[in-house]
């Protein structure tokens, strides 16, 4: 099973990667406020005329 | 906007403003999208049907090797998953990390490329595989000319999207770009390294593994397309639509953060589990089976949640045929995500391997997690891809989503009863040791369910062609010309460039 040293490393490398990113996100304040974000999405897009509607 | 949510949206989240903004968004491409993703669909899921009944009546191969079950199963597959579910989440991405993004699409001409490089990476599938040209990998079977295809118009997706992401507006990236951001990234791992082959000619490649290093490498990738093309990727549609289609914030966000890292570093190694009772070191088997088994738990917050969205307006559910069809979606990934784990235990493999349960288990995530969720998402996008509210027909969107539905009850029903009736004719030994049925007999007992495996097909299949009709008749009464405006979902005046 040699393929085990290639995809070991590899898996170990991505968490590592992953740690790296999630330190990164808290860093960056990415969470500090989640209830505003989780409803910011909400407004994002423009509401068309239902009146212009054909339908 | 016309949400009763705290308005003070503004203040330190707003990232600086670029000096030069369009105002619009780039919704090309997402177009394009959607639209294939229904032609795809169609191509897919009659392939499906089609090779159901060559199972059930063997004749319809009519001896043309083009026509046979095993050219035309992986066509099925890479139509279903790649085309479908591909273009779906491709649109859905694009249309997604432009609006959470507040910000047009980054190299608007290279999504065109990735757009239109995907569809020739589609078309070069259907032509190869019925000819017979394969890698013989599972779900990674298009040789090497079309794999490297694949990963330059991956890689040019992955440009566009984090691109995008790179010039946001908003500080915060919402919890949907990261599920669609793993899906990229994970994606474009596992083809470079599942697909490494040595190449002895146009059309044949020799795997760069062999025997049971190339199986390991085979499901590491396998189960981790599961993991990250449909699983992660679709989450991430769920986590922008389910809300917006609600509109209600998703129940907890705090939850889909865990959700996300939970997942992703849990599921690397679940592959194994594809290869129980095989040459595969024992201890790497029960490895794959106590990964799999972990992963229930981040699948079924992340359902809770979706489903949880609705708490205090079920009434939505009841009267809007798109939340339906999201929310049952979210029902069926529940199912298969406790189905899954419970399979990658060695003793209820010992049973389920190799017998049409696996495809019971499988088609009950592939159409109703994946479809169901896909099917949600483009009847919220293509009005809105051109110019309308609303699909042409509601109540057609209604009748497809039971159609669908009763569809899937039929297949994964069908394929329990079939599978476990398979395993316990297989494993059933008389007093002297030896085996009570034949294996034709297995095959002679699966005829009926088979039949009713492709009525199921059928009715899915009809369900697409619906709402094919539905999305023309859209398209047709609505227009793509006008570009969408950008509207900042900040509620402070001037904390965005106009």
């Amino acid at each position: 099973m040699d393929v085990l040293f290639l995809l070991v490393p590899l898996s170990v490398l991505l968490v590592f990667a992953l740690m790296a990113l999630f330190a990164w996100a808290l860093q960056s304040n990415q969470f500090d406020d989640l209830q505003r974000e989780g409803a910011r999405i909400l407004g994002d897009d423009e509401k068309l005329d239902a009146n212009q509607d054909p339908f | 906007m016309d949400v009763a949510f705290p308005a003070n949206v503004a203040g330190p989240n707003i990232a600086k403003p670029a000096s030069v903004a369009s105002t619009t968004y780039e919704d090309g491409p997402v177009r394009v999208f959607t639209l294939a993703a229904v032609l795809w669909g169609i191509v897919g899921m009659t392939v499906g049907v089609l090779i159901a009944a060559q199972l059930t009546w063997p004749e319809l191969n009519f001896g043309i090797p083009w026509l046979s079950y095993g050219r035309l199963r992986p066509l099925h597959t890479n139509a279903v998953i790649f085309a479908f579910g591909g273009c779906a989440l491709m649109a859905s991405s694009l249309y997604v990390v432009q609006r959470t993004s507040q910000v047009t699409l980054f190299l608007p001409k290279l999504a065109w490329f990735v757009c239109w490089g995907w569809q020739a990476v589609i078309v070069a599938a259907a032509i190869t595989l019925p000819l017979g040209i394969t890698q013989g990998k599972e779900y990674a079977e298009l040789e090497w000319p079309i794999d490297i295809l694949i990963a330059v118009v991956w890689v040019a997706y992955a440009i566009v999207f984090f691109g995008t992401i790179g010039m946001r507006k908003v500080r915060h990236i919402y919890v949907a770009n990261w599920f669609f951001g793993a899906f990229i990234i994970a994606v474009a791992l596992l083809h470079i390294v599942n697909s490494a082959a040595i190449p002895v000619g146009m059309w044949k490649s020799y795997s760069a593994y062999a025997g049971v290093q190339d199986a390991m490498i085979q499901w590491w990738y396998g189960h981790n397309a599961v993991g990250f093309f449909l699983t992660a990727g679709f989450l991430g549609m769920m986590y922008y639509f389910i809300p917006k289609q609600a509109e209600r914030p998703i129940y907890s966000y705090r939850l889909s953060i865990v959700h996300f890292w939970a997942l992703i570093f849990t599921y690397m190694w679940a592959g194994p589990h594809h290869l129980h009772y095989t040459a595969l070191p024992d201890w790497v088997q029960s490895i794959g089976m106590v990964f799999s088994l972990v992963l229930l738990a981040p699948s079924w917050g992340g359902m809770i949640n979706g489903v949880m969205t609705l708490s205090g307006a079920w009434h939505k559910l009841r009267d809007d045929p798109i939340l339906k069809f999201l929310i049952v979606s979210l029902s069926f990934y529940g199912m298969s995500t406790f189905e899954g784990p419970m399979m990658s235990i060695k003793t209820v493999n010992a049973l389920s391997h190799y017998t049409d349960w696996t495809i019971g288990h499988v088609h009950s995530g592939a159409l109703g997690w994946v479809g169901l969720v896909s099917m949600g998402t483009l009847y919220y996008m293509v009005p809105r891809m051109f110019g309308r509210t609303k699909m042409y027909s509601v109540p057609a969107i209604e009748l497809h989503f039971w159609i669908a539905t009763l569809g899937i009850v039929l297949y994964i029903a069908a394929m329990w009863m079939a599978g476990v009736m398979q395993g316990l004719m297989w494993r059933d030994v008389n007093p002297d040791g030896t085996l009570v049925y034949s294996f034709v007999e297995s095959v002679k007992a699966t005829f009926p369910f088979y039949l009713i495996r492709l009525c199921g097909g059928l009715l899915y299949l009809a369900g697409m062609l619906l709402m094919a009709w539905n999305v023309v008749m859209t398209a047709r009464a609505g227009s793509a010309a006008g570009a969408r405006p950008i509207v900042p979902t900040s509620d402070a005046p001037g904390a965005l460039p106009a």
